[in-house]
């Protein structure tokens, strides 16, 4: 009756595993949704809003001399929404108040240089950042003009003007792909491990041979594959749709597959942990939302955290999403390699050890 | 024919810190026969039966398994035993076929999925998901996959509890087959009706305690002989003789 001549292959109880989580997932809308549908629509959406995602709103003083180069290009630019239609009281207020960004007032000088650019900002405001760079950029570019007999300074600048075609998509795409990995990470796994053992399914399980860490394993393996491929396919359509900037080509999307499987390793610990603390399926998403609403807010997802006040960018320095999207936007868009964003990976390796040394203590089994 | 001890269990005491859920018990099952745990809920089956099946620790005692001891060799132990769980859930949104696949790589042995299913007269449903069978179904296939590692020993707790009378008698004879087979069975069940037609064997376990091991029939004689007497004249059939008799005895698959 017996054929256990055959030595007994973990790997070969792990794949099961990994072969039937995976086949799971693919067929449950939750984790469908949450990896791809979810990134998606907030990268369409993102990426159609005001052309650029972010817009500038900048006043333009009475009197502003509007006939003048610099005034031209800025009226072109579809960051920036030039206002001419309100009071200078109204202006004024409004500045105060943050509705507009900054107020320009441009005058032609009889003397050189030619023109005074007057710009005020707002503290009730960070958007005026952009307004001054892109400024900066147009005086460099107009100025360097000028110097035609100066023909170096006129290729640096256009290596500037190359560094400062950042998409929004730039910045929402790796926020996006972090998120989408840190909810699918936590409220997947929380979520499998927590069903699996209330249904008794890891208790029928352990009345096989297989062992613990094949459980553990095969689920990991088939989650990892999982949100691999939901990364490979937001990038790709990022990229030909978006034109998401992906400086080395194919070995940047490599670079980001491999900090989106540490990312997703690192997340799955909060879903361990939760899955353990966790006594029944309702009280998962509370658990899990207080893992990724913080993140969701604070980790420069949608908004680049220099806007932050500092009290709150301490908090935001701590996340372990800050730093994966800090490391996915270096190498997506600054073509940094691994070695390079070293100090990202030395604080996800840390939240690795504490997440994991908790996920050890608390996870049960049955 | 000589009886040969396949499970042996000595002196098994199971706490759960002042809790004693079993209560010194020791019986043994022997090579080929139906065994069936009898005895009120909590009187501690189940938490006998998942002892044996290594599922659970215990406090003390000593129980051999096929000549394996639980404490030392609870892998060997495993791979010769098929164990069905009294209220176990299935690995969700797969079906029955690609569950057998799964169980399959767990034990590590090659079954088809249509060769298992067939042993329980599933294959109809091999693309079905678990959660869409019907009571007595959800139960064969639970067997099916008890049988996946050919195993020596299977254990059944409360396999036809809230099945209607054709599929219970289905079941029966599908344990039955099975025991032909050569595999020993042990069952738990409140069913008494269900022990006496199935089992060669019973134990009645109370308060964590064996109270009686003996074959049905010889419980049965000593009660009489001992002056017992039903209060109410026993007719030569049953209601669910009635009711098989109306309904039919072919499955029912609602």
């Amino acid at each position: 009756m017996t054929n256990n001549q055959k030595p007994y292959s973990n790997t070969r109880a792990t794949l099961a595993i990994a072969k039937a989580s995976f086949r799971s997932i693919l067929r449950s809308p939750s984790a469908v949704v949450f990896s791809l549908v979810f990134p998606l629509i907030f990268i369409v959406v993102f990426a159609n809003i005001g052309g650029s995602g972010v817009t500038v709103d900048v006043g333009v003083a009475k009197g502003c001399d509007t006939t003048n180069m610099v005034y031209q290009v800025l009226k072109k630019n579809q960051m920036l929404n030039l206002i001419k239609d309100q009071s200078t009281e109204e202006m004024n207020k409004n500045l105060s108040k943050g509705s507009i960004d900054a107020i320009l007032d441009i005058k032609k000088n009889n003397a050189m240089p030619p023109f005074t650019i007057d710009v005020q900002y707002t503290k009730a405001s960070s958007k005026g950042g952009i307004l001054k760079s892109t400024l900066n950029n147009i005086l460099y570019q107009a100025n360097a003009a000028i110097n035609k007999n100066q023909p170096q300074l006129a290729e640096v600048k256009e290596a500037t003007i190359q560094g400062r075609e950042y998409r929004y998509i730039d910045f929402i795409l790796p926020g996006m792909l972090g998120f989408s990995l840190l909810s699918s990470g936590v409220f997947g796994t929380a979520f499998v491990f927590l069903s699996l053992r209330l249904t008794l399914v890891i208790k029928r399980f352990f009345a096989t041979p297989v062992k613990r860490y094949s459980i553990v394993l095969g689920e990991a393996l088939a989650r990892i594959v999982f949100a691999l491929l939901g990364a490979l396919f937001i990038i790709a359509i990022g990229h030909y749709v978006f034109h998401f900037t992906l400086i080395h080509g194919l070995a940047t999307v490599v670079d980001m597959l491999i900090l989106s499987a540490i990312g997703l390793i690192i997340f799955m610990g909060f879903g361990f942990i939760i899955s353990g603390v966790a006594k029944n399926e309702s009280s998962v998403p509370p658990f899990s939302n207080i893992i990724t609403l913080p993140q969701f807010l604070l980790s420069g997802t949608f908004f680049s955290t220099a806007a932050f006040p500092s009290w709150l960018q301490h908090i935001s320095r701590v996340l372990p999403l800050t730093h994966l999207n800090e490391a996915m936007r270096k190498v997506a868009f600054e073509g940094a390699s691994l070695g390079d964003v070293s100090h990202q990976l030395l604080i996800l390796g840390i939240w690795f050890i504490g997440v994991y040394v908790v996920a050890v203590k608390t996870f049960k089994w049955e | 024919m000589v009886k040969k001890p396949i499970i042996t269990v000595k002196n098994l005491v199971k706490k759960y810190g002042d809790f004693t859920a079993v209560n010194d018990i020791s019986f043994e099952v022997y090579e080929g026969e139906i065994f069936g745990l009898l005895g009120p809920n909590g009187a501690g089956k189940t938490t006998t039966l998942e002892i044996i099946e290594t599922l659970r620790d215990k406090t003390s005692g000593e129980i051999s398994v096929d000549g394996f001891s639980i404490g030392k060799d609870a892998d060997d132990i495993k791979k010769r035993i098929g164990v069905q769980l009294q209220a176990a859930g299935y690995y969700p949104n797969l079906n029955l076929s690609e569950l057998i696949v799964l169980f399959s790589g767990l034990y590590g042995i090659n079954k088809t999925p249509m060769e298992m299913l067939g042993k329980v007269a599933l294959t109809e449903k091999a693309k079905a998901k678990y959660k869409d069978l019907s009571g007595g179904q959800k139960q064969r296939f639970s067997i099916a996959t008890t049988l996946i590692n050919d195993p020596r020993i299977i254990f059944l707790d409360e396999p036809t509890t809230g099945l209607d009378p054709q599929a219970r008698r289905n079941l029966w004879d599908l344990i039955r087959e099975i025991r032909n087979n050569g595999t020993t069975v042990v069952i738990t069940t409140h069913y008494m009706d269900e022990a006496e037609v199935l089992c060669d064997r019973v134990a009645f376990i109370d308060g964590g305690k064996v109270i009686g091991i003996d074959t049905p029939d010889n419980f049965i004689d000593k009660l009489v002989a001992g002056g017992f007497e039903r209060p109410k004249q026993v007719k030569l059939a049953n209601l669910e003789d009635v009711f098989i008799n109306l309904t039919g005895k072919e499955w029912r698959e609602e």
